[in-house]
């Protein structure tokens, strides 16, 4: 049984690695894509950080401890550029790849299955996210702005974003019919951008809006790395990867079903 | 080993359906080691379905279907290893270059590296576009796409080629480029299956084939049986200056005996006999005075005339 299992598995491995090795041979002639991707997210980071930072100051926590507000908000714009960097290769690549560019036609005359695709298709993802994020931290570091050795681990945190966003982002290709669909993901996005939680605490908002806010994927993931690069594990950060890793199982799962159908016809 | 008349894919009752719609609705047939098998047909005949459910990229809604012996419906994957497709649209993968084409292509079947290059470069040369082997796909010509994806469905040395009308589209100097290759793929023994609507391809190519109308297959057999079977050896083509369809209608009864059979087309009336030059002597003896006269062999276009009625690319410009 463990045979067949193991045997399974590195078909899958090396079916979705044949994806991601096209990936990376489609777009090694297009990195500066990928690094205008993080430029963007370090402007983020100056403005909201250091120009609005400065002029709030400390903040002081629910549970009592202080910290400097660009330290409060950093972790929450790292989320961010986890998110949109994966946002950016799964809805909106896939879909050109998909419905555009039909790469995904040819692909399946191949002994390649949806679920490979789909695989294949966030491990370039998490490569993608994976670049944005690195650089992130780094930039972090050099500005101070981690404050424990637990920030290390605001790295995979934000693998689990990644997966997560690779998971939805994935569907939505799937949904999406025309470029004016991205307007509707984009200001979804914004929304979660701006009120998941990267400015203020949640608890800062009026008691009806805060469920909404808890339904984000974003609030989770910006609750999860913050937590990290403050020092601050808590027992809730199960919960958010529970519910982060659930989103890229469930994305992935609907969309190779919806690959599937709109391909095998 | 390759053994004498191995069927590679048996079809039993074939049928697909869409909804309300049925596109193929029970077809039998068999295709065998070595042979170039064609599907002829108008479009929307069901051709390309049934291409399809043989490439394992479309579910049978009933019948049985086996491909290599295997059921495509739980061993898709498998199968799909040792098919090569190149579908009616190319479906290259325009971010990538034509060597990449190749080679990343040939990673899909789990190729390696260095096996996938040199492979690469000798489909590149088979299909003569080595000088272009670092072109963008957008670069190419039509013909010149169309052959890349001949030589990308060879990538895997498949057991059966499925080429999804081959030449549609192309101009006639690119059409015969791409016939010249497939037919030395038929000399060295590759397994070849081709939809068409070409009837000139047909009987080119193909070593047998079937003729579908309707989800249905209507005749069958190599192109010579189907010509000896359905129509007579020899067609007379008449036109009568710009005599249209009614007035063709009403001439041909007068014509009536002259040959084994007379079919009123739009534009033309035929004559169906196994002597063209008694046929014509015939006509000229009962005072029948066409503007113009053609003697030909019988062809496949005439088969299909016959069993449906109607020409074949009748709706192509």
């Amino acid at each position: 049984m463990s045979v067949i299992a193991y045997s399974a598995a590195r078909a899958t491995l090396r079916s979705s690695g044949s994806m991601l090795n096209r990936n990376w041979i489609a777009m090694r002639r297009a990195w500066i894509l990928v690094l205008s991707g993080v430029v963007e997210s370090l402007l983020f980071l100056f403005a909201f950080g250091f120009g609005v930072g400065a002029l709030v100051g400390d903040l002081t926590l629910a549970d009592g401890t202080t910290v400097s507000y660009t330290a409060y908000v950093a972790p929450a714009i790292l989320a961010n550029a986890a998110m949109m960097g994966v946002l950016a290769e799964t809805a909106i690549n896939v879909f050109a790849k998909f419905k555009w560019m039909k790469v995904y036609d040819g692909i399946l005359n191949t002994p390649l299955r949806p679920w490979d695709v789909a695989l294949g298709e966030v491990w370039w993802a998490l490569i993608r996210g994976g670049t944005y994020i690195a650089a992130f931290v780094v930039v972090m570091a050099c500005f101070g702005l981690l404050d424990s050795w637990w920030s290390l681990l605001a790295v995979p945190a934000c693998v689990f974003i990644a997966l997560a966003f690779a998971g939805i982002g994935l569907t939505l290709a799937t949904f999406f019919r025309e470029w004016t669909d991205f307007d509707w993901m984009n200001a979804v996005v914004f929304a979660m951008f701006l009120f998941g939680g990267t400015f203020t605490p949640v608890e800062a908002y009026p008691s009806f809006a805060q469920p909404v806010v808890y339904a984000m994927p974003l609030y989770h993931g910006i609750e999860l790395v913050r937590g990290l690069s403050l020092g601050q594990p808590s027992p809730w950060m199960l919960l958010h990867i529970a519910y982060l890793t659930a989103l890229c199982l469930g994305g992935m799962w609907v969309a190779q079903r919806r690959l599937s159908k709109a391909l095998y016809k | 080993m390759p053994i004498q008349n191995e069927v590679l894919v048996r079809a039993v009752d074939l049928r697909k359906s869409y909804g309300e719609h049925e596109a193929v609705r029970g077809v039998d047939f068999e295709i065998l080691r070595g042979e170039a098998f064609g599907f002829l047909g108008a479009n929307g005949a069901g051709k390309s379905t049934t291409m399809r459910m043989i490439g394992c990229v479309s579910q049978p809604t009933g019948g049985t279907l086996e491909v290599f012996d295997r059921d495509p419906r739980t061993e898709g994957a498998s199968i799909r290893a040792r098919l090569g497709v190149v579908p009616q649209d190319n479906t290259l993968d325009g971010m990538l270059t034509v060597f990449e084409n190749l080679v990343v292509y040939a990673g899909y079947f789990g190729i390696r590296k260095k096996a996938a290059r040199e492979k690469a470069a000798e489909l590149l040369d088979f299909v003569q576009l080595t000088p272009r082997s670092k072109d963008q796909v957008s670069e190419l010509s039509g013909g010149m796409q169309r052959r890349l994806a001949i030589a990308r469905s060879l990538i895997n040395d498949p057991d059966l080629v499925i080429l999804d009308e081959p030449t549609t589209g192309l101009d006639p100097q690119a059409r015969h480029l791409v016939w010249e290759r497939l037919f030395q793929l038929k000399q060295r023994g590759v397994s070849i299956l081709l939809t068409t609507h070409y009837m000139d391809e047909a009987e080119q190519l193909c070593d047998r084939l079937v003729v579908m109308d309707e989800g249905r297959i209507i005749a069958a057999g190599s192109p010579r049986e189907l010509i000896d079977t359905h129509v007579t050896k020899e067609v007379v083509e008449l036109r009568f200056g710009a005599a249209h369809t009614t007035e063709l209608a009403e001439l041909a009864p007068a014509l009536a005996g002259v040959g084994a059979q007379i079919e009123p087309l739009p534009d033309k009336i035929l004559v169906y006999t196994d002597d063209a030059d008694d046929t014509s002597a015939a006509l000229e003896a009962r005072g029948v005075q066409p503007t113009s006269t053609l003697a030909r062999r019988a062809t496949l276009e005439d088969v299909f005339l016959r069993l449906t009625g109607r020409a074949l690319v009748e709706d192509e410009a």
